[in-house]
Formats: structure tokens, sequence, C-alpha cells
């Protein structure tokens, strides 16, 4: 049988359907109910000489002094502390908004005397004059700089129809010159350095830095390794962290939508 | 020894470098292939060790040769090792003498790209230089074409970019970061290398994962093959500009991924595969989604797929596009799907089979043409089967599987007990989506790492992809390069 190619694509589009996600002015996609999103730490002070989480975790992101830190920049969502505490001071919510405009924000703090969950670190808004101006177009150069390719796959899959990107005006463009800031992922390699300092020179002014995942915060799994930076700060200041291992493209996107004051 | 074995280092039979290649140039040319090649320093000389799989016998056999610094180049009666031997003279300084093409692949001291790369020369040859960041959305490399016009007489890849020590940092271990460390040797398999991490790691320590984990570790190795595949098939259609298909297949993949993350939150299959088992369970509950919505998917995925093949356009870019003839696929020692589209019928999975594949195990899809229509074919084979192999073992369940317990696994205790028997050699072998995954270790006398060889398939395939561009043209680059679609953190790790 002849077909004509015309009648297949149409009959192939009328199958697939529209699908493109809602969010953010409908509700976001519905995530795994084992998808592992802000690490919460309640307020229950610990056991003096319980260090179980600390020790668990892979790489060294949960601190105690008197009290907890967990640092969502290191973090790998492994949820290996979750498992190590014997007594559920620390559990990771279903919270998908993790980007902050700071380091130290990402940084979550067991408090005394609050019976509540920690629930401030992202702040109200990421919004300045900056990202303003960047409010409804915003081109970005992508850097892979080291790391494992997740965080690259996932950014990826907000230019799918699924996601569309493209209907903020946020785009990933080929070249530097063309860009409004850099996106990058993985830790650095020393191989990659010099490649990274270049694309960001070659950005016009203003220009912004996002780091996407653990690797590009603080090195990630190769944290203290000699042949990687620990992240993109230790070369160039950066505007915008989204922390993960890999960050979900959810919060990838509501990250940059929020950096953009969109939401 | 079989996949996921042991052998006492005592055991290995160390031969005369003469008799050592005798036998590996044997065992290829009657139609086995060499695992890997690597070596360790010990005093003055190096230890020399071949990994040679026999699939008629299902089995790999270990050998291991001292040499001194120098020596005689195998490359040249054995083309498939032209990139080990690379490998062994810039990590340890070696000397194969006589290799053709001498150059590092990694560039460990931070100087990646910088060495002298093939030139062709003549009147109105050019250069085309590309990379190491690239116009999309894809990891580092530097790639150099030799062109005169538009013709592309040779193609030169530097890769290391990505070189993060990944080997140095995993030996002393296991440790509670090597599992991590397993995960993300290549993001996009990380079920194939953590899976192959943790046969190797339960190959030293004697324990045997559950039926039920086994089973739950194959279930998300075919996803991560599925969801890949159609990524790959989505890519390839971008790259030809037949838009429809990339956009389904763009979102299609997303949905295998979300599938994974049912079963254990994170779509790329983190926190799932562990040493001795698994994290989390697959309960009946949630295997009833999973099988809902894997017919869903496979409904898009055959509408979307089917309309590439159909499409004449389609298949005229294709094929006859960046071919790689059989032999040059053997010679090559390509493995994976760039193996099967040039006709070699391997697959771990049937040569090697590890856990819930001893069972049952999806057939080899192969094609002969070794072109950029062989590779997205042989891909679209590897997705019916996959979907056909899941919808099999979904359905018919075992009796051991409970729905209980999610099954245990000793990844916890790794970094207190010490479980690995001391002065052994462990291997793990999987067939990750992109081809043949091979983790090799020893132990030294406290069951630690002594040194951990990973050998990801794009270590095999990356001068496969510089083959199929001789003769091409610059604008067929896309096209080879997504037939491929290469691991740049995997080669460099």
């Amino acid at each position: 049988m002849i077909t004509t190619p015309l009648l297949s694509i149409l009959k192939a589009r009328a199958k697939q359907k529209y699908r493109t996600l809602q969010y953010p002015k409908g509700n976001p996609p519905p995530l795994s109910d084992r998808f592992l999103g802000k690490p919460l730490i309640a307020s229950t002070p610990c056991p003096m000489d319980c260090l179980l989480c600390v020790s668990s975790c892979p790489i060294g992101a949960i601190q105690k002094k008197e009290f907890l830190h967990l640092d969502m920049g290191r973090c790998l969502f492994c949820g290996a502390c979750v498992e190590a505490c014997p007594n559920g001071t620390i559990r990771f919510s279903k919270d998908f908004q993790l980007a902050t405009r700071d380091r130290e924000s990402l940084v979550i703090r067991q408090r005394e005397g609050s019976e509540t969950l920690d629930k401030s670190i992202v702040g109200s808004t990421l919004w300045t004059n900056i990202s303003r101006k960047f409010r409804r177009s915003f081109r970005l150069r992508q850097v892979s700089a080291g790391g494992c390719n997740a965080c690259e796959a996932d950014c990826n899959v907000l230019s799918t129809i699924a996601w569309d990107m493209g209907r903020f005006g946020i785009q990933f463009v080929a070249s530097p010159r063309h860009a409004d800031g850099i996106l990058v992922t993985g830790p650095v390699t020393e191989n990659m350095k010099v490649a990274l300092e270049k694309t960001y020179q070659a950005v016009p002014s203003p220009k912004v830095v996002i780091a996407v995942g653990s690797c590009a915060i603080s090195g990630g799994p190769y944290k203290d390794h000699p042949e990687q930076k620990n992240g993109v700060s230790s070369l160039i200041p950066v505007d915008l962290f989204i922390p993960g291992c890999p960050p979900h493209p959810l919060t990838i996107l509501e990250g940059l939508l929020r950096f953009l004051d969109r939401i | 020894m079989r996949n996921g074995e042991s052998i006492a280092l005592k055991a290995i039979p160390n031969l005369e470098f003469p008799h050592f290649k005798t036998v590996l140039k044997d065992a290829v040319s009657t139609g086995n292939r060499i695992l890997g090649l690597w070596a360790v320093p010990f005093d003055n000389e190096y230890s020399m060790f071949g990994a040679i799989l026999y699939p008629s016998t299902q089995r790999v056999e270990i050998l291991c040769s001292t040499v001194e610094k120098t020596y005689p180049s195998l490359t040249l009666d054995l083309p498939s090792l032209h990139w080990f031997e690379r490998d062994l003279s810039e990590r340890l300084g070696m000397i194969p003498q006589g290799h053709p093409w001498l150059k590092p692949v990694r560039f460990y001291q931070g100087e990646a790209g910088k060495v002298d790369f093939f030139r062709v020369n003549g009147e109105e040859v050019h250069e085309v230089a590309v990379g190491p960041v690239h116009a999309g959305v894809i990891e580092p490399g530097h790639f150099r074409f030799q062109c005169h016009g538009e013709k592309v007489y040779h193609l030169e890849i530097a890769l290391g970019y990505q070189h993060r020590g990944v080997e140095r940092a995993l030996t002393g271990g296991p440790n509670e970061r090597s599992i991590h460390y397993a995960e993300t040797l290549a993001g996009d398999t990380t079920i194939g290398h953590a899976t192959a991490y943790s046969l190797l790691v339960e190959s030293l320590s004697g324990r045997k994962p559950s039926l039920q984990a086994e089973w739950i570790r194959a279930i998300s190795l075919e996803l991560e093959r599925l969801a890949n595949h159609i990524g790959d098939i989505g890519a390839l259609s971008g790259d030809i500009g037949f838009l429809p298909t990339q956009s389904y297949c763009g979102r299609i993949r997303g949905d295998v991924l979300n599938v994974t993350a049912l079963i254990c939150g994170n779509r790329f299959g983190r926190n799932l595969v562990r040493p001795g088992g698994v994290r989390y369970n697959l309960e009946r509950e949630r295997l009833d989604t999973l099988r809902h919505r894997l017919r869903e998917i496979e409904n898009d995925t055959v509408s979307a797929v089917e309309l590439f093949f159909e499409t004449p356009t389609v298949r005229a870019r294709l094929e006859g596009t960046g071919i790689v003839p059989t032999h040059i696929a053997i010679e090559l020692g390509l493995v994976g799907v760039a193996a099967r589209a040039s006709g070699i019928p391997i697959d771990a999975r049937k040569d090697l089979p590890w856990g819930y594949f001893l069972n049952q195990c999806p057939p080899v899809g192969i094609y002969p043409t070794g072109d950029c229509y062989g590779r997205a074919y042989v891909r679209w084979l590897e997705i019916q089967e996959s979907f056909q192999f899941l919808h099999r073992i979904t359905e018919t369940i075992p009796e051991e599987i409970s729905d209980k317990e999610p099954p245990p696994h000793f990844n916890d205790g790794i970094r207190t007990e010490s479980f690995l028997s001391p002065e052994s050699l462990g291997i793990g072998v999987t067939e990750g989506w992109r081809g043949e995954i091979f983790h090799v270790a020893a132990t030294d006398s406290e069951g630690k790492f002594a040194w951990y060889r990973v050998f990801d398939p794009s270590f095999h395939n990356w001068f496969g992809l510089a083959y199929a561009m001789r003769g091409g043209e610059i604008s067929d680059f896309p096209l080879c390069n997504k037939s491929f679609n290469l691991s740049y953190c995997g080669h460099d790790l």
C-alpha cells in the first residue's frame, strides 16, 4: 500500500495530542511518591553523641556542631541519612522548589525551640533588577564542565514539547555571544577550566551565571578531587544555584521562572 | 570465570609476553572478543592484564603477563587494542613500540586538546575545529575535521574534558562514595554502571542478591534502554529536520524516565541498585501502575517511530550515511548498538548473562548495513524487544517475589565491614543501552580495591565514529554523532 507521508504525519499528530504541561498556570506534573525533594530537619534536639547521619553521608553534606546543618548544595539526595537516623529527624519532603540566589541559603539548619519544620530557606523571591531585565527574553549558553551528563539531559528536557521552556522566552542558544548568561553543569574539571572562562568572557554584560546540580555548586560526588575545582564559584560569581543530583526538570524550570520573577 | 565471579590473583596465569599475545590473537581470530586490556605497575615492571570473552561458553578468561616499560605493541596485530594501548601509554608511561598513533586519550594533566593533531595537507584542504563547548546542550569534546570542500577525509577526536578522577578515587574503596561514583560514571547509564559495580562487589564478597532484586534490576535496565533509544531516535529525527518524531520522542523519553522514578523516585534510577540488592521494592500496586503506563508509552512510541521509518525523506537521509562495514567494526572492536548495526550479533545479556537475564533474555536485534539507518533501526528493534521483555517479566512474576519487604542490600555495611575477599580479582559486565560495560577490580590484602578499571562502551566506539565520517560530508556529522551517541564522561572517567 502506498501511504502519503503527509497523511501519516497528520494521523500521528492527532494520536499524540497536545501534551505541553500547564505549569505554572496549572498544577505541576505529579511527582513520584518516592521523589526526594527539599530535606527537612525536625527541631527536636538530637542525642549528644549521635553522629549516624553525619557519617552516613557520602559527601559530608551534614555537619553537627550544636545543631545539625545540611548543605543542599552538596547533597546528592540519596537519602542515606534518612535510613541512618533512628529518630526520624531528617526527612525529604516533596518540595521541588530548591533554587536560591545565594550559596548560604542552601544550608538547612536545625533550629531550637521551633516546633515547625524549617521551610524558610528559599526566601520569598529571587527577583532583582538584573533578572528583571531578562524577564521576557532570556537566552542561555549551556556549558558542560565535567560531571555525568544527567544535569545536561534534564536541561535538554526543558526544550522538549512537554516542558516547552520557549513559552517563557527562555532558550538555549548556540553561541555565548547570543546569550544573556551561562548555565553551567559539572564540577569544572581542570580540562574544562579554560573553556568555561573563555565562554564566560564571551557573553556580553550584564550577564548571569547559573550553577545547576551539586557538581556545579560544590563538586558533587567528586568534591575535593584534584582533577576538578569544586564547582563554578571557584572561578566566576554565581547568580543562581539550582541544587540536586540531578535536579528534577521541574526544579530547574521553577528556579529559572522565579529568578525572572515570572511566578 | 562467569559474569559476577571472582578469582584469586594468584590463580591468574602469568604468561610470557609472546604467549600472552598469541592467546589474545587466537581468541579474536576465532570470533571471541577482548573485553579490556589494562596494566598495573609492579616494582619496575608492569603486570599487563587482558580479559577475553568467549560467548560460546559464556565465560571470561583473565590473562596476565609481566612486561617492561617498553614492549612490542599489540595494536599491530590486534587493531581493536589501539585505544587501550594509548591509555596504557598515557596513564603509566608505557611505550608500546610500533603503535601507529600514540596520543593521550584523557589528558590527565589538565591540558586537554594540547596534542599534535593529524593534518591533511594540500591545496584547498581546510580544517574545521569544533568544541569543547558545543552548540547544543551536550558534553565537551574537541573535534577536528580535515576537509576538502565539504568532503571529510578524517575526523580527529580529542576527549578528556570530562576527566574527574573516578577510577583513582575508587581505589581504596569500597566506601560510602563508591556507589555514587558508579552511578555517575555516565549519568544516562546509571543503572547499567551501578549494576556492573554491584556485580563486581558481589563477586568479591560471595554474596548474591535475591531473585526479586535481580528482577527489579532487569526491569530498570530495560527501562533505561527504552528511554535512551527513544530519545536517540527523536534526536536523529531532529537532526534530519523531521520535527514530528523529534517532538514526540523527546516527550516519550521523559515518560519512560518517569516510570523509573515510579520505582525509585529518581528519573535516572539513582539510589536504586546497591551491592547485594536494590533499595526499593516494586509492590503489586506499583507494578500495576508500571504495566499500565508501559502500555500507553508503547502505543505512543509505535506511532512516533513508525512514522519516522515510513517517511521516505528520513530513510533517504539515513541510508548510506556513515557506513562502518562489518569487517572494520570487528577490527575496531565496536560494541553495543554500533556493532549490531554492522551485523555483529554481540550482546552481553546473551554472551555473558547475569542476574535475571540468566532466566530469560531478549533476542539480539541486528542489521547488516553499518550505516546511520542501521544504527537507528537496531535501536527500534531493541525498543520493541525491550517492551516485549518488560511485558513478559512484569506479567508473569516468579513466586519468590514478595510484596512485603524491599529486597535487602548490604551497601550500608560497606563503610564499616570488610566484605571482599583479599588478593582477588572480580568482574562485573552488563549490557547498558550503548553496549557492553565492563568493570574489573582487584583487592589488596585488606580486601580494599587495589585498583579499579572501568570500560564504558564508548571507550571501544569513539574511533568508530571517526571512521564513519571518512568520505562523508561535514553535514553528516550530526547524524553520525547521534547515531552512535557516545558518552564523553563514561570515556573520560
